[in-house]
């Protein structure tokens, strides 16, 4: 099989789903082929030799449309790869396309992207999740077997879990940030979406690592996270969070991830309680801290320099304003009001400030918590995927989507989600393991080992050939 | 909450439909975050970004040596109004 042969199935794939599931804002038909038929011209090694990859429309891929799910960016074509995508392309990865996202990644549902929801393959009159819905859904509905998503507060995880695939947060630090367009700048982080925890080992380690392009990303080795998977959790010990087990969750999701927790033990782990006091205060840190840098990061669109210009404006002020108020959506509208509200004047300490040090908190739970256990789980969201329009009028509830994986990103720790069953409804129930600084290894491997003792083998009725 | 003011603040001219559906909306959230309030963060030294120690051990002043950027022709590629080399604005004043 050639690679070009690969890549047209995919696109073909792509093409014939996509009016029913809105997954990609962009197929690159041409681009992909090019690049297919450049790889089978060439012999010699390559680690992802003609794979292909789906990619949020938040990371900047050359020559393409990189909207973030915005009419203010809706013609924009990024002039420069993201670093992640240079190293997928030296690997020999395609990209093939690029996903619907909500808008600049704000929203746990798809629906606040300028270009509609992208629809869950489970039920198409459900949400796939969000930030990264697109990813998630080109995944889960078989086009491609890895994605590119990018986090924030759950961006990558809760949309696995939604749509029944894995979803990997990495350390923060761990995957360059150069050419992924800011949101919050201290929480974001690129992830991976993958079939198996293999697929998502086997992109880690050919994006993670030092740049010299961003000053975040830390010099720490990366490791070899193929060999690194032993398909034993012997004797390992998971930490069960009495906080985050309590209320809240739908009987549905408690159900599977108590089961859950019992299939880690049946598979040789130990089981150990711990606590993590101050995670339930984690989206209204959040709430703080991520709009505050959002506030600031998206006061560059502006009409100036790229992107989209309101017309008719006579005099440069009007035009600023203009321009973000045709060009933003309400989700991003409200969040950048929120973030200017905490920053504003008299008000800084009260919340800017306050947040920071309840971070802290958050952060020292985890510390505290890894001298006691190798992974912390949790369900990964409260409920599987709702429909459409369900929560959309409420933003709040809304933002409690993410109150299992918020403080990941605020500690910075990596995390991963599963699937570990359907609920009754058959729609798909996503568990999450959280790890210490660093380790990814293990967290790929206690994935690794519970899908293949416990796999999910039900495919989505919307489905690639 | 002067959520007209706060748009000012943030370059977004919002109308009155907005405002009505906003205030209410940002009123529920603030009143959320609150909660924070009830913990004493007394001495606690606030996280100021999200790196770890090992980011904050990384070395991040390269050698200053010419490397290739983007070029005024790329800069300006993409922009809404370009003239000679240069963005194009409407009237400041």
């Amino acid at each position: 099989m050639s690679v070009v042969s690969d890549i047209e199935k995919v696109l073909g794939n792509a093409e014939k789903l996509n009016p029913e599931l809105n997954s990609f804002l962009s197929i690159e038909r041409e681009n992909a082929l090019a690049r297919a038929a450049e790889i089978d011209s060439k012999t010699g090694e390559q680690k992802l030799r003609g794979l292909a990859v789906a990619v949020k429309d938040n990371i900047c891929t050359k020559g393409m449309r990189t909207s973030c799910g915005s009419r203010i960016l809706h013609n924009y074509r990024a002039q420069y790869d993201a670093t992640a995508i240079s190293r997928l392309n030296a690997a020999g990865a395609i990209v093939v396309g690029k996903t619907n996202m909500d808008e600049f990644a704000m929203g746990s549902s798809n629906e606040s992207s300028a270009f509609g929801p992208a629809k869950n393959p489970w039920d198409v009159t459900r949400v796939p999740g969000g930030s990264s819905g697109g990813s998630a859904v080109a995944v889960a509905s078989g086009v491609v077997r890895v994605a590119l998503g990018s986090e924030t507060g759950g961006s990558v995880r809760q949309p696995a879990s939604l749509c029944g695939i894995g979803g990997l947060k990495p350390t923060y630090g761990r995957i360059s940030r150069y050419g992924l367009v800011a949101f919050a700048s201290s929480l974001d982080s690129i992830g991976i979406f993958g079939k198996t925890s293999r697929d998502i080992a086997e992109v880690l380690g050919v994006i993670a690592g030092r740049d010299p392009l961003d000053s975040t990303s830390a010099d720490v080795p990366v490791s070899d996270y193929i060999a690194n998977i032993t398909n034993s959790i012997e004797g390992k010990t998971i930490g069960v969070p009495r906080e985050l087990l309590g209320d809240g969750m739908d009987a549905d999701v408690r159900e599977k991830v108590y089961a859950a927790i019992d299939n880690f033990v049946s598979l040789g782990a130990k089981r150990v309680d711990i606590e993590l006091p101050y995670a339930k205060y984690g989206i209204a840190v959040y709430y703080i801290i991520a709009t505050a840098e959002a506030s600031s990061n998206l006061a560059r669109y502006d009409g100036v320099r790229y992107g989209f210009r309101a017309d008719e404006s006579d005099e440069l002020r009007k035009m600023y304003f203009k321009t973000r108020e045709e060009g933003f959506g309400p989700e991003v509208k409200r969040r950048i009001m929120l973030g200017t509200y905490v920053l504003s004047s008299g008000y800084y300490d009260a919340y800017y400030s306050k947040a920071q040090k309840v971070r802290a908190l958050v952060k020292r739970d985890y510390v505290a918590a890894f001298t006691k256990c190798d992974a912390i789980l949790t369900p990964t969201s409260p409920s599987v995927a709702f429909k459409i329009g369900e929560k959309s009028d409420d933003p709040l509830a809304m933002y409690l989507n993410d109150i299992y994986t918020v403080s990941a990103n605020l500690a910075g720790v990596p995390a991963i989600s599963i699937p570990c069953g359907l609920s009754n409804d058959g729609l798909p129930v996503g568990v999450q393991l959280v790890g210490n600084f660093w380790s990814e290894d293990a967290l790929l491997n206690f994935a690794h080992t519970y899908e293949t003792a416990y796999p999910l083998n039900e495919k989505p009725p919307v489905y690639a050939d | 909450m002067d959520v007209r003011k706060i748009a000012k603040l943030a370059h977004l001219e919002i109308s009155d439909e907005e405002v009505a559906l906003y205030t209410p909306q940002m009123v529920d959230i603030v009143k959320y975050i609150e909660q924070l309030n009830e913990l004493d963060t007394d001495n606690i030294e606030p996280m100021l970004g999200g790196l770890t120690a090992e980011g904050e051990a990384t070395k991040t002043i390269r050698e200053d040596v010419v490397i290739d950027s983007l070029g005024q022709q790329a800069a300006l590629s993409e922009a809404p109004s370009a003239v000679a080399g240069h963005f194009q604005v409407p009237k400041v004043l």
